[in-house]
């Protein structure tokens, strides 16, 4: 009998070890990726925001109605022209993939910006510089600066635009952000 | 039947000895110094509470241990989003002033691997400084000390907590020494890639609440020029 006992204590021991080596202690969920292949290298794929329902928080100084409610915002005089966002990102089946952040500051030294963050936990992260200025037709143009995982042999364009919900019964400030990116490899550039 | 119950407990015993083994392995040690700490560069250090409630928003799934805040502050419940959390907070320099704001994205990492005592959370900073523009910090943090010397030994308490002093670097990668991957975006940051190291000081911990007193320190290497660091050039 000590013999089987001394046996069980090698199975337990091989079998929490084998457990802990194959079972995989965290498995991220994914959503299918829908990725169009561009016919001139790389791909494009569309995010977007819906606006209101997509936001965990909007801060910035004088803001009458915050989110979330109860956000004690900082109230130092260099933080008078920064806004951040906090948004749920959606992919083309409207289906949330990611959290997003969103920073915009005018500062007379550092001077205007607009940056995105979009992590998708199970993908990576995405670090996007966007020019301050609009271009025709409500877009606002930028490029992937940065990226963690998969984003970060890539590099690319990105476009933001702010689409009204006209049908909406009370239409401001409803709607969808749209961020779309035409995403190429960087070993590309090394052909 | 009295061999099998003696399979049975044997394996129990060997279960136990193998998660003893893993918890008291003397071979993994926390980093307690910053690699950056033996830097000639300058550093920019950004401090912050690492206590929920002292954040400008801190939200989860909602089912950990750590309530979100405000209380009414959206949660991520959606399952691609489950296991990852934000905080929204001020940063403060050394002397304690508030010089930035931060966003940090923390998501469990599917590189963790318990059996090398690698509790691995994939998190990406989005910081803001004005005056000096914007940073984006992209690190692995092992947070496998820190449930080793902290989480624990405040279940194992009889008042469910943990009380004392416990000071490490939490990054891990992704640079060859545990360094953290810095990235400027704008301002006076513009184009920079350097290297960063996130590090915590814990005082108390409660498993109902999480970390109870507890600041971290974000630590930015800034390089020197490349005519101030070769001055023959």
């Amino acid at each position: 009998m000590f013999k089987t006992f001394t046996a069980g204590i090698v199975l337990g021991l091989l079998a929490a070890g084998a457990a802990l080596h194959f079972i995989p202690a965290v498995d991220q969920f994914r959503e299918h990726s829908l990725i169009v292949v561009q016919a001139n290298q790389g791909n494009s794929e569309s995010f977007h925001v819906n606006v209101p329902i997509d936001r965990i928080m909007v801060g910035a100084q004088g803001l009458s109605n915050p989110v979330p409610t109860g956000l004690a915002w900082p109230r130092e005089e260099q933080f008078a022209d920064a806004r951040v966002e906090l948004f749920k990102l959606r992919n083309g089946k409207d289906t949330v993939i990611g959290i997003a952040s969103r920073i915009s500051a005018s500062h007379s030294e550092s001077g205007d910006l607009i940056e995105w963050v979009l992590h998708l936990p199970a993908r990576g992260s995405a670090y996007v510089g966007m020019q301050p200025d609009a271009l025709q037709g409500g877009y606002r143009a930028g490029q992937l600066m940065s990226g963690t995982r998969e984003f970060a042999e890539l590099r690319g364009p990105v476009t933001e635009r702010w689409v009204a919900d006209e049908s909406a019964s009370d239409a401001a400030g409803v709607g969808r952000i749209e961020i779309n990116t035409a995403f190429v490899s960087t070993e590309l550039d090394d052909e | 039947m009295k061999y099998l119950a003696s399979l049975l407990l044997g394996m129990l015993v060997g279960v136990a000895t193998f998660f003893a083994l893993l918890y008291y392995n003397p071979l993994t040690s926390h980093n307690k110094l910053s690699p950056l700490s033996v830097s000639d560069n300058d550093l920019i250090t950004l401090n912050y509470s690492a206590v929920a409630a002292d954040a400008l928003i801190y939200t989860n799934n909602g089912e950990s241990r750590v309530a979100p805040h405000p209380s009414k502050v959206q949660q991520l419940w959606e399952r691609p989003i489950r296991q990852s959390d934000v905080v929204a907070t001020t940063l403060t320099d050394s002397r304690g002033q508030v010089v930035g704001l931060g966003v940090k994205f923390s998501s469990d990492s599917e590189k963790t691997k318990l059996l090398n005592s690698e509790l691995i959370v994939d998190s990406v900073w989005h910081i803001y400084l004005p005056g000096q523009g914007t940073l984006f910090v992209e690190q692995q943090e092992n947070y496998w000390a820190y449930l080793r010397e902290i989480v624990i030994p405040a279940y194992w308490n009889s008042g469910d907590n943990w009380r004392g002093i416990w000071n490490g670097s939490i990054t891990s990668g992704p640079g060859a020494l545990g360094t953290a991957r810095v990235v400027g975006g704008s301002g006076r940051f513009s184009g920079l890639v350097t290297e960063g190291v996130e590090s915590l000081a814990a005082k108390a911990f409660s498993v109902k609440q999480g970390p109870v007193a507890m600041t971290a320190e974000v630590m930015i290497e800034l390089p020197r020029p490349e005519s101030e660091s070769n001055p023959d050039l």
